[in-house]
């Protein structure tokens, strides 16, 4: 019973670590493209939730519809935060940006609580894999967890064809290697930023998504955010697969945290481990040894 | 317009630059010792938040808008002088030995946190930061034998010999009006010393601070030493001023206020730092007579300070990024050029994307 408990608590924790894997590879996509840290990812995250409990409850559409038009729609959102709040200040320092990223979640939380019928209330949405059970040799493991690491898996093969196999994936990769060369052999280098904003706030609609059948729908559900940047950081920042295997590790470490040690200690695991990540090797996982070019 | 001419090699070192800013310092100074005759109790004591924040926005404005640190996790060093003050009292310490043991050991704090930072610059510095609060918050929270937990402490009234500081009374203002104006003197000094330099040289070029031989490290640590320290004495006065201190009080949302007092202050400016106290202060009072105005449907928002909160934030980075202290500024040049003011004086430089990857 030892074992099966213990991969019960692992399984329902990659699921929670696959949310903040896929919040971190939002971070990191728009930190490798354009050095901006987004601070307001979680809240991305947020509304693509809130978008698609009104898709899905309110309006009626099926889950799949309904998720789908969800996550273009924040997407769309996310291409509007970069043209309108983001580009007037790439290139000023890192401070700036931090500030208006946390400006920008702030008015989407409250935003979030002003529209009718969303409020400050908490909103469940129904997925088809609801309270149903997988018993996988001894073990039990609830659908919902299931469903979060298949969907992930699936979102991240599919995000890595893109980036190897398309041409606009491929553009993207080489204005986040050096976007003076991109502009040069005729990338639209500005339209490459607003798409990686696109597809970052795409993928923490997604999250968002995942995250609502375990959790609940309500505006400070975005916090969990907060917990992708360990992450992102244990995966070395500028690393996607890194965000990933870091997300996971991150959902597990806290799921045993709060099994096997004392109350308290789940809360905070995930920045324990940050600040050991930070002091023993700051790179991350997989980030490469760096050397500053002066 | 007043041209300075440095004549003497003194004029560096004075405290105020011309004969005009003393004669303003000092109506400024009279006008807040008499502003308890002037204005009700609830003013005064809205005074007397702007002193402790205004204590809080030096240390940070030491630390982020002179040594160029961010730091998101500034609530934790708030608490732990709040913490300091309040269980010293308790335990029977004297009163100003408390205040100094909060500064002390919040310094500490600042340091033990500033020593990892070292190997670490802009956004990991700030997700390190933002970490160690939230870990400090949750030892608030669990450490219930010292702490009393989420049940929170009260804070007993500061008093020395037969003076009582009352929270809401005159003397309490004083006492952090005196407090804002040391610290203040002492940034001020700090500043002017070699330390202060060797900040301003870490803030504008890591590189070229190095190569003229100053040493990162040192100064990193001393940045975050001080700007911990000043901010556990805001947190010790905050303590007092609230009367009753728990967890709640300090978390991620006071750490990101804090910033944002700089921010919109004017990062790299003292004067900031009180501009953006008053701000934080004036704020909600603001929103609170615009309520009276609005139609009820907007009014009653439980969102609605939030909502301005981010969207004055974004408004100051987009467009006037040197804060309320840089729009003075530039009103203050209007005038003296009269007819002859530039905008393009204080435009930004476009640059291109720079880079503070590591590669």
């Amino acid at each position: 019973m030892e074992v099966a408990q213990f991969t019960q608590q692992v399984v329902s924790g990659i699921a929670i670590g696959c949310v903040y894997a896929l919040v971190a590879l939002g971070f990191v996509l728009i930190y490798k493209a354009t050095e901006v840290v987004n601070f307001a990812q979680g809240e991305l995250l947020m509304l693509g939730a809130f978008l698609g409990y009104t898709l899905i409850v309110m309006v009626g559409f099926d889950f799949w519809l309904g998720g789908l038009l969800a996550v273009a729609l924040t997407a769309a959102i996310g291409f509007a935060l970069e043209r309108t709040v983001v580009r007037p200040i790439v290139g000023q320092p890192v401070f700036a940006i931090v500030m208006v990223t946390i400006g920008i979640g702030f008015v989407a939380r409250s935003v979030v609580t002003m529209i009718p019928g969303w409020g400050v209330d908490t909103h469940v949405i129904r997925t088809p894999f609801a309270n149903r059970t997988l018993t996988l040799a001894g073990v039990v493991l609830s659908q919902d967890h299931v469903a979060i690491i298949v969907l992930t898996v699936a979102l991240c093969l599919s995000l890595f064809g893109f980036f190897r196999y398309t041409r606009l994936g491929v553009a993207m990769q080489a204005t986040s290697q050096n976007q003076l060369a991109a502009y040069y052999v005729g990338i639209p280098v500005k339209t490459v930023f607003s798409l990686i904003w696109a597809i970052s706030a795409a993928v923490a609609a997604f999250a968002g998504l995942l995250l609502a059948p375990i959790a609940f729908v309500h505006a400070n559900m975005g916090f969990i955010g907060i917990k992708a940047f360990p992450a992102a950081v244990l995966g070395g920042f500028g690393s996607i697969p890194g965000a990933v295997v870091g997300g996971v590790i991150i959902g597990a470490v806290e799921a045993l945290a709060g099994f096997y040690l004392p109350e308290g200690f789940k809360d905070v695991a995930a920045y324990i481990v940050l600040l050991l990540v930070l002091l023993l090797r700051p790179q991350g996982l997989f980030g490469g040894v760096a050397r500053k070019k002066v | 317009m007043r041209v300075i001419f440095k004549t003497d090699y003194d004029q560096d070192l004075r405290l105020f630059r011309h004969g005009g800013a003393v004669l303003w310092y000092a109506v400024l100074g009279a006008a807040l010792l008499l502003a308890p005759w002037a204005v009700g109790e609830y003013w005064l004591s809205q005074l007397a938040f702007v002193c402790v924040y205004g204590m809080a926005g030096i240390g940070l404005m030491l630390l982020s808008g002179y040594a160029g640190q961010i730091s998101l996790g500034h609530a934790a060093f708030f608490a732990a002088g709040a913490y300091t003050e309040t269980l010293l009292l308790t335990h029977g310490w004297p009163f100003p030995l408390t205040l100094l043991a909060a500064g002390l050991l919040a310094g500490a704090v600042g340091v033990a946190i500033g020593l990892p930072a070292l190997r670490l610059s802009g956004i990991y510095l700030a997700i390190a930061t933002l970490a160690f609060a939230f870990i400090v918050e949750e030892i608030l929270a669990r450490w219930e034998s010292v702490t009393n937990g989420n049940n929170g402490l009260s804070v007993p009234v500061a008093r020395i010999g037969p003076i009582a500081f009352d929270p809401s009374g005159r003397l309490f203002y004083y006492l952090a009006l005196a407090a804002v104006v040391l610290l203040m003197l002492g940034a001020i000094n700090l500043l002017r010393s070699p330390t202060g330099r060797a900040f301003v040289a870490v803030r504008d070029s890591e590189i070229a601070a190095q190569s003229m031989g100053v040493n990162l490290a040192w100064y990193k640590t001393v940045a975050f030493g001080v700007s911990a320290a000043f901010t556990g004495v805001a947190g010790a006065f905050y303590a007092h001023k609230l009367q009753f201190i728990s967890p709640e009080a300090f978390t991620l949302v006071l750490s990101i206020e804090l910033l944002v007092m700089v921010v919109v202050g004017g990062l790299g400016s003292l004067h900031g730092a009180i501009y953006g106290a008053a701000f934080i202060i004036v704020l909600p009072e603001a929103i609170g007579v615009a309520k009276d105005h609005l139609p009820a449907s907007i009014a009653g928002q439980p969102g609605l300070k939030s909502l301005v909160f981010g969207l004055v934030v974004i408004g100051f980075m987009l467009f006037e990024p040197l804060g309320i202290y840089g729009r003075w500024r530039k009103i203050q040049l209007y005038f003296q050029l009269f007819p002859l003011y530039r905008r393009a004086t204080f435009r930004r430089q476009r640059s291109y994307l720079r880079t503070e990857r590591l590669r």
